[in-house]
């Protein structure tokens, strides 16, 4: 053990390692030769996601045995958790490359650094669910956020695109400021980095020393940001309306699984002794986020804005998972994540689909009559919906039973009692899209001429994928929940 | 326990998935042929269901036809199945009236058939899950899963005001059941506190003695739900939207079968889980439901649209329901159970004769009919005796319910007893007003004078309700005889319940006044 602790551990890093070889691969390739391997770029990038799944799952001693694997010094961790956690980014990335390929074509932007972007997000992403201390977490939050801030602008030719990379890149510097300056507190009082020993200290030594409650609270801002949670979630609607869409489904999926990823290992592991601290303030948090992105969510007339509100209120979801700690409560973030990158990017697929040209089709109203010209995608949109509504039996219901089951268990009932009301009220925004799709007549006369994706092969298999996902997770449960067990984070 | 090794319940609740699946692959031009296939499978899905009936044993009060399988280990959830005397002859009613309503709509609906059929049987699968569902978590997933097609079938096939309704429908229904969600994993967690054991099965939480003020609050949750759903007095303004707007078929299905969901849910958990509960709510219920019976009946009387008035005397009926049910005894409880059926059975026929009308005439409202009789004398006739039955005839089925639940409350409370048979007299009022109006006289409006009489179609969905109507007003005593057992054992788990608390607290096997308090300590504990 000891040894593994202080050599450098290479095999822990090998998905990383892989995924950088590929988005290499892919910027190579570009620089070679631009026009002949145009249409290369999103295989050999599945490939890479493909490749690193395969290398996790594969690997002897995961998840069934509760192995970990230490690497750096400690500095970097493989357990279950993070394990489990880079399969739900990988899983994302893999249903975000699939919805991208055609909707780039079409907007006539196939380049290779799309997707090298995405896959540098992705070790981002991986980097912060395996980070076991500050300053590495910090590393990948950076890596995943500054590819974010290109992405979101990616299509750069429009305005919109252009306002929300502005805009995410200012608040989200801001917010990185709070993050950093909450670790360098902590780092201050507690004289270490490592999680491990931050939890240390803080029993050790006796009081609750001023410094590190502030540290933590502004780790709490910062994480706050980065999940969109009320009140730091203000950049969250007009990123997710002006990013291209499938940019959109990847923000609300892998980058605020990873925010949790770490949110939760920094506060279990290292501040756990806080607990009674930062109890009262997650609450408030969790109803406000819950309460606020339903309601405002109820008013949107642009889909994707409507999906972000509501992907803030998923995230209030989460916090009520998070508060309730423990074994159950952890584990229901875990199941809850996967379920929420299933339903979300499986909406978001179908809204590229739909989205035409420069996504002029991403009102409610676009939607009206679909159920009769595309049943197909209506009715999978329908599904992903209800998912989201939390209707059994699909993911989307049995996350939410997970979730609130958790937090009745630790005995918050009031909190319980809000969730549910408040995914009542979602139920509204969620239906109106199926009442533009099933009961209102096309306004506009019917849109042949519209371009619309239907044809993709990498669309479809996304929609599918996710619709598997939903309804497998909602019918079937119990192998999941096996798996997201043996991923409870365990601390050393 | 008669469980045969075929597992029937799950072959009643699947069969129409099976329809679906042949369905989707017929060509959706093929209006017939989805038709035929919806309606084969809704009859087959009836055939299956027949031998329940007989292979009930009546004498037993256990469930019968059990299927257990694990589902969510983790959770303690399993795929539990199985009937009793109570739910016999729901699930009955369930394949008989899903049959029938998708034969009422064959040339009602134009539009989308090969949807309608798919929510039609998409929504019967969820209606016989709910009243064969024997965990908490599989009954909450089939109680939820209906609202879908319910919603469709308002929303797309409806009146004018349809998708009003349709969301008002979905919300008004899902906001009661989520906080029986909540209140079904707090008794989860307390049912652990108490045995140790992760559990979600209906039947353990029956010998499990509460205490008195948790009772208050998780009877509370669960009567909100119920209550919603049933619709109770003040929670009844989903229904006369839902029924005006929905299509004829989406009106029997709701009438007939939906409602009974919120009565059943009473029987099945709150009264046997929360008995002290139960008894403390009794005056409330009582007020709430002769409200409801007087009210529905003085609003019934005010309308001018005949599909209103019925969807209002469905708010008067259920008030007998649930004031037979508490009345908690034998006599109330049969009666409320076939006070179930045969609303199910005259109402859904109200339904089915105000949709011919419609279909013909392509208007609901009373003023636009008058001397009907005279060109549809068949339809006359059995119009009459539906009305009748509903209004509680002697001969027909709805007398034998009523007198049952008039018996078991007066039993309970004179004053209750005596307030709610002025709804009986009310309800012979407002339906052969409406009958008058509508039958009698000379014929005023010119295009009445050509109405087609009943046709072969017509008779083969009215005429098997009709039988019923006539054989539980005639001989009930089939029908009394299977839910006897299971309504006795009912009572006697309340009052073992009962007498357990106030004779002998030490006796109780779990230590009920404990587990609160250790849950409340359990749960501080965790959060430090």
């Amino acid at each position: 053990m000891e040894q593994l602790m202080t050599t450098i551990n290479l095999s822990a890093i090998y998905p990383e390692i892989i995924l950088t070889g590929f988005a290499l691969l892919i910027l190579v390739m570009q620089s070679f030769h631009r026009e002949r391997f145009k249409g290369y770029y999103g295989i050999v990038s599945l490939l890479g996601v493909a490749a690193a799944i395969a290398f996790i799952v594969s690997r002897p001693g995961s998840f069934s045995l509760q192995t970990v694997e230490y690497s750096f010094s400690g500095m970097w961790v493989v357990d279950n958790y993070a394990r489990f956690f880079k399969l739900i980014f990988l899983l994302g990335t893999f249903l975000t490359i699939l919805i991208s390929v055609k909707y780039l074509q079409h907007e006539a932007m196939q380049y290779g650094e799309y997707y090298a972007l995405v896959l540098f997000a992705t070790i981002g992403m991986m980097i912060m669910a395996s980070g076991a201390e500050l300053i590495t977490i910090f590393l990948g939050i950076e890596l995943m956020s500054v590819t974010l801030y290109v992405l979101a602008g990616y299509t750069r030719a429009r305005m919109v695109s252009n306002e929300a990379a502005l805009k995410y890149f200012l608040l989200g510097s801001f917010a990185t400021g709070f993050l950093l300056y909450g670790i360098a507190l902590i780092f201050g009082s507690t004289g270490t980095t490592s999680l491990k020993a931050i939890s240390e200290v803080i029993a050790t030594a006796g009081f609750k020393n001023p410094v590190t409650i502030i540290g933590m609270a502004l780790l709490v801002v910062g994480f706050g940001f980065k999940t969109a949670s009320v009140p730091f979630h203000m950049w969250a609607p007009d990123v997710y309306e002006g990013a291209p869409a499938p940019v959109t489904a990847f923000m609300s999926a892998g980058p605020k699984a990873a925010a949790f990823a770490a949110f939760v290992r920094i506060f279990m592991a290292a501040l756990p002794s806080l607990q009674s601290e930062w109890t009262a303030v997650i609450w408030v948090i969790a109803v406000l986020t819950m309460t606020v992105g339903n309601v405002i969510a109820l008013v949107q007339d642009n889909i994707k804005r409507m999906l972000a509100y509501s992907s803030i209120a998923h995230a209030g979801y989460v916090l009520v998972g998070f508060l309730a700690a423990g074994e159950l409560g952890v584990t229901s973030i875990l199941y809850y994540l996967l379920a929420y990158t299933f339903m979300n990017i499986g909406a978001f697929a179908i809204i590229v689909m739909l989205a035409g040209k420069d996504e002029e089709r991403v009102y409610i109203q676009d939607y009206k009559g679909l159920g009769y010209t595309q049943p197909v995608a209506a009715i999978a949109m329908s599904l992903f919906l209800f998912s989201l509504a939390g209707i059994p039996p699909t993911a989307g219901f049995m996350g939410k039973f997970y979730i609130f089951s958790a937090a009745i268990k630790e005995g918050y009932i009031g909190l319980a009692i809000i969730g549910v009301i408040n995914s009542v009220v979602s139920v509204y925004y969620y239906l109106r899209v199926t009442v533009a799709m099933y009961m209102q007549d096309p306004t506009v006369p019917q849109n042949s001429q519209m371009q619309m994706l239907l044809g993709s092969p990498g669309l479809a298999a996304a929609v599918l994928i996710s619709a598997y996902g939903v309804l497998s997770l909602g019918i079937f449960p119990a192998g999941y929940m096996a798996i997201v067990r043996q991923s409870f984070l365990i601390l050393q | 326990m008669n469980s045969p090794n075929f597992p029937i319940l799950s072959a009643i609740t699947y069969l129409p998935l099976l329809g679906i699946l042949v369905i989707c692959l017929i060509n959706s031009k093929r209006h017939d042929l989805i038709r035929w296939v919806a309606f084969l499978t809704a009859v087959v899905t009836f055939l299956v269901s027949l031998p329940l009936y007989f292979l009930f044993d009546a004498g037993k009060w256990q469930m019968q036809f059990v299927e257990h399988i694990p589902w969510i280990t983790q959770f303690g959830i399993s795929y539990h199945m199985g009937i009793d005397g109570i739910s016999l002859l729901l699930v009955m009613m369930t394949t008989f009236l899903s049959a029938l309503a998708i034969l009422s709509t064959w040339t009602a609906v134009e539009k989308a058939v090969k949807g309608y059929m798919v929510s039609l049987l998409f929504l019967e699968t969820g209606m016989i899950g709910v009243f064969c569902a024997l965990d908490f978590v599989l009954f909450y997933v089939f109680w939820e899963i209906m609202l879908i097609p319910m919603y469709f079938i308002i929303g797309i096939w409806g009146g004018p005001r349809r998708i009003y309704a349709a969301v008002k429908f979905f919300i008004y229904t899902m906001s009661g059941s989520v906080l029986m969600l909540v209140a079904i994993l707090f008794l989860y967690f307390m049912y652990y506190q108490a045995t140790g054991i992760y559990t979600f099965d209906i039947l353990s939480y029956y010998n499990l003695g509460l205490p008195a003020h948790a009772q208050f609050w998780l009877f509370l949750a669960f009567f909100l739900a119920f209550a919603i759903k049933v619709p109770m007095f003040p929670f009844h303004t989903w229904l006369p939207d839902a029924h005006v707007e929905a299509p004829t078929a989406g009106s029997v299905i709701l009438a007939g079968v939906l409602l009974k969901m919120g009565t059943y849910g009473f029987l099945r958990f709150s009264l046997p889980i929360f008995p002290q509960a139960t008894v403390n709510f009794i005056p409330l219920v009582f007020i709430l439901s002769v409200i409801g019976i007087i009210y529905g009946a003085l609003v019934s009387l005010a309308q001018d649209d005949i599909k209103k008035l019925v969807a209002y005397s469905s708010v008067s009926h259920l008030g007998y329901c649930m004031l037979g049910m508490f009345a908690l005894n034998v006599e109330g409880v049969k009666g409320s159970l076939l006070q179930m059926i045969n609303h199910g059975l005259s109402t859904g026929a109200l339904f089915l004769i105000v949709g011919i009308l419609y279909e013909r005439r392509h208007t609901r409202l009373i003023s636009d009919y008058g001397g009907v009789m005279k060109v549809m004398p068949m339809f006359a006739t059995l119009f009459l005796l539906v009305a009748f039955s509903s209004m509680g005839v002697p001969g027909l089925n709805g007398f034998i319910g009523e007198l049952l639940i008039l018996i078991g409350a007066f039993k309970a409370s004179v004053l209750f007893g005596a307030l709610a048979t002025i709804g009986l007299v009310l309800g012979a009022v407002y339906l052969l007003w409406m009958y008058k109006r509508v039958m009698y006289g000379a014929i005023t409006k010119e295009e009445n004078k050509v109405l087609p009489d009943m046709t072969g179609r017509e008779y083969a969905y009215l005429v098997p309700i009709i039988v019923f109507i006539v054989w539980i007003g005639v001989y009930p005593l089939p029908f009394l005889n299977k839910m006897d057992a299971s309504v006795q054992h009912l009572l006697k788990v309340m009052d073992h319940q009962k007498s357990a608390r106030t004779d002998a607290p030490d006796n109780i096997r779990l230590n009920s006044n404990n587990i609160l308090k250790n849950y409340e300590q359990y749960a501080a504990e965790r959060r430090r």
